[in-house]
């Protein structure tokens, strides 16, 4: 049984004065992807940026290779190599498209994933590299989010409702480049909306609901009634 | 269920400052000529910062130049005063009335201009306005002119009486203008001024007018301060274009009052100038390291404790001597 | 002829005001923090370049070697030290801050320097001048002029082509997410206010060579950058040095129509720009 790398213990987390989350306890083992679902409002994207560091926590309640990292600033969290590709993609608008792929991998990380690397993966995005990258259709956007995140080689990847707002056939696109992606030991947490790709792609899912876990299970053998319950908190 | 506005402390607070005025209004004759002085000073300056404060601490205008209202009211009496002989008393309102009518132009410009931008707009108009000043022959041009002995002689015969008027003007400026603030606070506009504060969007979003409030509450400060500026130089019998718009003695030692004593509260300005002259009168006369201190101690505040001194005494002890805010009486306690 | 003078005069003069400019439209573009101590640091920067041209014995231009990365330091420092807690969605924190600031340092140059006007000794480079088509063109105003054009390219180069700038224009547009790219928020800020006091140090010095100048100048240099910033349109360098120049033209003009109205002239100009163009000329964002 492999060690989990990322630990979320008993996480309460606040989003301003208001308490998002509630005694959140889970991990992510190395190399796994793992599902999030829930409701609107359930706690998932603070759970996401709770994780990145974009919201400060207990230090205890995320540990990281077993260092607790709950207190850490976002980019002492980007440098351990957790990144987030954050929901509504959120670009940097005066960055054209390679800058925004470029600063990525500002930290300088060692790994596989480069600018050519990113290309090969979306290569919609090599044609459209020099343009001011919030003038792109919401899936190419999608996917320089994504390749910037992957600018900094990281363990573990966060991403973040990254079908929203997308056609059908463009979160197809995304999906089908998702193995390319993680397939070389990168551990990822998926948050998603649409239960059935959440499954499709991951080992193992968590659901969330008001702020706490309701449910944890095997991707491959939880059922519908079982997350039907636990996503309404019936 | 009911709101009310006034706690036990505030009532107590009213009445204990009733008291408080008859005796000030009587200090002519229990007080010396420099104490006298001193407390008109102090009238002054306590409504120079609550003015500012309203500007600033609720209607979210930070004006770095009001010195321009405190030279153009001195440079309005001095002009009706001296140059069409327009008795003192009459002289004085006018001077406030006409710096009304000149911040109507003023916030029409430079309410162009938002946050940071907007204060230092509110500098380069003192500029100009100081410029114009030293321009004209008539008051005197760069170097000033002096109050003649006549118009001196008109506000009283003796040195005494004129003394104690100057002390009584300053005295009813200060009612008047913490009175007005506070009525200002108390009524709908202050309601509205207070919710711009908090979150101007949801203000705009509930139908209030953020710009005529902000345009209403900016003109009235204006005129208010060129009163108090009309009456310092009245005591001073003397106007130059750099006393009557300097930054320091009209804005940096107000900010410096309100920010110290706790921006945002009527109490503060008035809790922020006792302290001022207080620690003033015990430091031997050294401005420039006064200014420094003070601008130090200012720093600290806004940094460690932002609602200032009266702010902290508010949190332990939830006092508030002026009745603003409104209580919710009467709610029962909800089921389950 | 004597109003074309004026006119070249006024150009060049705009320079100056570009480089007092430049450094408050830098930090404003980056952390939309407006620095009312800025032109009291401008003033700083002329004294600190007195103290070691007369201490070294060297030339104020040479001068610029050490004051540059004094006042680099001096700028990380504050914004790490003290600015840095002020960032935030209240605007009252900066603004009062950065005002005690101010007082702080006008008054403390007061009580080290005393009121005496001072000046930096440029030697025989005050005076030069060249002849063109009938005008004379000061070489001092000259240099100004180049230099303040120069620091403006370096400006913008650095912002559009270096790792720094895109740092810069990131942690501008979204801070939250800039660091989720591994830049520390509080670091960034401080490199630009280092940045910022950079050139406010080639100003300062400038300044000092250009005129006598007393620790009391600091509001009026302050009040003419953050003019040139606002005629010239908010996140635009090169409409910065458009504003200086407008700026400096109209107090030439305005100066030759008669002396006194020099300085009016310039603020009169301003306002009537804030009154038909609110955004400035060539604005690039917004207030």
């Amino acid at each position: 049984m492999p060690d989990p790398v990322l630990s979320l213990n008993r996480l309460d987390a606040r989003y301003g004065d208001f308490q998002a989350l509630y005694g959140v306890t889970a991990h992510v083992n190395e190399g796994e992807v793992v599902a999030i679902i829930g409701a609107n409002g359930a706690g998932k994207t603070t759970l996401m940026r709770s994780i990145a560091g974009l919201i400060r926590n207990a230090p205890e309640a995320i540990a990281w290779k077993g260092q607790p990292i709950g207190r850490l600033r976002a980019d002492q969290v980007a440098a351990l190599g957790i990144a987030l590709v954050p929901e509504g993609r959120l670009l940097f608008p005066s960055l054209s498209v390679e800058e925004n792929l470029i600063i990525g991998g500002q930290l300088g990380r060692r790994g596989p994933w480069n600018l050519g690397r990113v290309y090969e993966l979306f290569p919609i995005l090599k044609e459209r590299r020099n343009q001011q990258s919030t003038s792109l259709s919401g899936g190419q956007q999608q996917m320089v989010a994504i390749g910037r995140a992957l600018m900094s080689n990281p363990e573990l990847i966060l991403m973040d409702e990254i079908s929203l707002g997308l056609a059908p056939v463009i979160i197809k696109q995304i999906y089908d480049a998702l193995p390319g992606i993680v397939g070389q030991g990168m551990a990822a947490v998926i948050v998603e909306q649409d239960i059935a790709k959440a499954l499709s792609v991951t080992a193992r899912v968590y659901c969330l609901q008001e702020g706490r876990v309701s449910l944890e299970g095997r991707s491959d053998t939880v059922s519908r009634d079982e997350i039907s319950r636990a996503y309404f908190g019936m | 269920m009911r709101v009310t506005r006034s706690s036990s402390v505030s009532k107590a607070a009213m009445a204990v400052g009733l008291v408080v005025l008859l005796v000030l209004v009587a200090a002519p004759w229990w007080a010396s000529r420099a104490d006298l002085r001193l407390m008109g000073e102090i009238y002054l300056y306590v409504s120079l910062a609550t003015l500012w404060n309203l500007l600033a601490g609720y209607a979210g205008l930070v004006s770095v130049g009001q010195q321009a209202y405190v030279g153009f009211g001195g440079y309005g009496f001095f002009a009706l005063a001296m140059l069409a002989g327009v008795p003192v008393l009459v002289a004085l309102p006018l001077a406030a009335v006409a710096g009304a009518l000149v911040a109507v132009p003023v916030a029409m410009l430079i309410f162009r201009l938002r946050g940071a931008y907007f204060a230092i707009g509110t500098w380069v108009v003192a500029e100009v306005f100081r410029l114009v000043a030293a321009q004209t022959p008539a008051l005197g041009g760069g170097s000033g002119a002096s109050l003649p002995a006549s118009i001196v002689k008109s506000l009283a015969d003796s040195r005494d009486l004129r003394e104690a008027m100057a002390y009584w003007l300053a005295l009813g400026v200060m009612v008047l203008t913490v009175g007005t603030v506070f009525l200002i606070l108390r009524s709908r506009r202050g309601l509205a001024l207070t919710a711009i504060r908090d979150n101007e969007l949801a203000a705009r979003s509930l139908g209030i007018d953020i710009w005529r409030t902000k345009f209403f509450v900016y003109v009235v400060t204006a005129g208010l301060t060129a009163l108090v500026g009309g009456l310092i130089f009245l005591q001073k019998l003397r106007i130059s274009p750099d006393a009557a718009f300097s930054a320091n003695d009209w804005t940096a030692f107000v900010i410096f009052i309100v920010v110290i004593g706790g921006i945002g509260t009527l109490e503060g300005p008035i809790i922020g100038t006792l302290l001022f002259f207080a620690l003033r009168e015990t430091m031997a006369e050294m401005g420039t390291i006064y200014l420094i201190a003070l601008g130090v101690v200012a720093i600290a505040v806004m940094l460690k404790a932002p609602t200032g001194l009266w702010g902290v005494i508010r949190a332990r002890t939830g006092a508030e001597l002026f009745p603003l805010s409104r209580r919710v009486q009467g709610i029962g306690r909800p089921e389950g | 002829m004597e109003w074309l003078n004026a006119i070249l005069q006024g150009t060049l003069l705009g320079g100056l005001y570009a480089l007092f400019a430049a450094g408050l439209s830098l930090i404003f573009g980056v952390m939309r923090l407006v620095n009312i101590a800025h032109g009291d640091l401008i003033v700083l920067a002329a004294y600190l370049g007195l103290v070691i041209s007369a201490g070294l014995g060297i030339h104020p231009l040479l001068a610029l070697v050490l004051v540059v990365p004094a006042m680099a330091g001096i700028g990380y420092a504050l914004q790490r030290g003290i600015l840095n807690r002020t960032m935030g969605d209240d605007i009252l924190p900066p603004l009062l801050v950065t005002f005690g600031l101010s007082v702080i340092i006008q008054n403390g140059l007061l009580m080290g320097f005393s009121a005496d006007p001072q000046k930096l000794q440029a030697g025989a480079l005050e005076t030069a001048s060249l002849s063109a088509g009938g005008l004379t063109i000061g070489v001092l105003p000259l240099l100004m002029f180049v230099t303040a054009v120069a620091v403006i390219a370096g400006l913008q180069w650095m912002f559009y082509r270096t790792a720094l700038g895109r740092a810069f224009r990131a942690t501008s547009d979204r801070q939250d997410v800039a660091q989720l790219m591994g830049l520390n928020r509080a670091h960034v800020f401080a490199l630009a206010m280092a940045l910022s006091l950079a050139v406010t140090g080639i100003a300062g010095v400038f300044l000092g060579i250009r005129t006598s100048f007393d620790p009391s100048i600091g509001g009026s240099r302050l009040i003419f950058g953050f003019e040139a910033v606002i005629i010239g349109g908010l996140g635009n360098l090169w409409g910065t040095l458009a504003g200086g120049v407008i700026l400096g033209v109209a107090q030439a003009v305005g100066g030759q129509i008669h002396p006194s109205l020099q300085l009016l002239a310039g603020h009169l100009v301003f306002l009537l720009i804030l009154a038909i163009r609110p955004r400035g000329l060539f604005p690039k964002m917004e207030g």
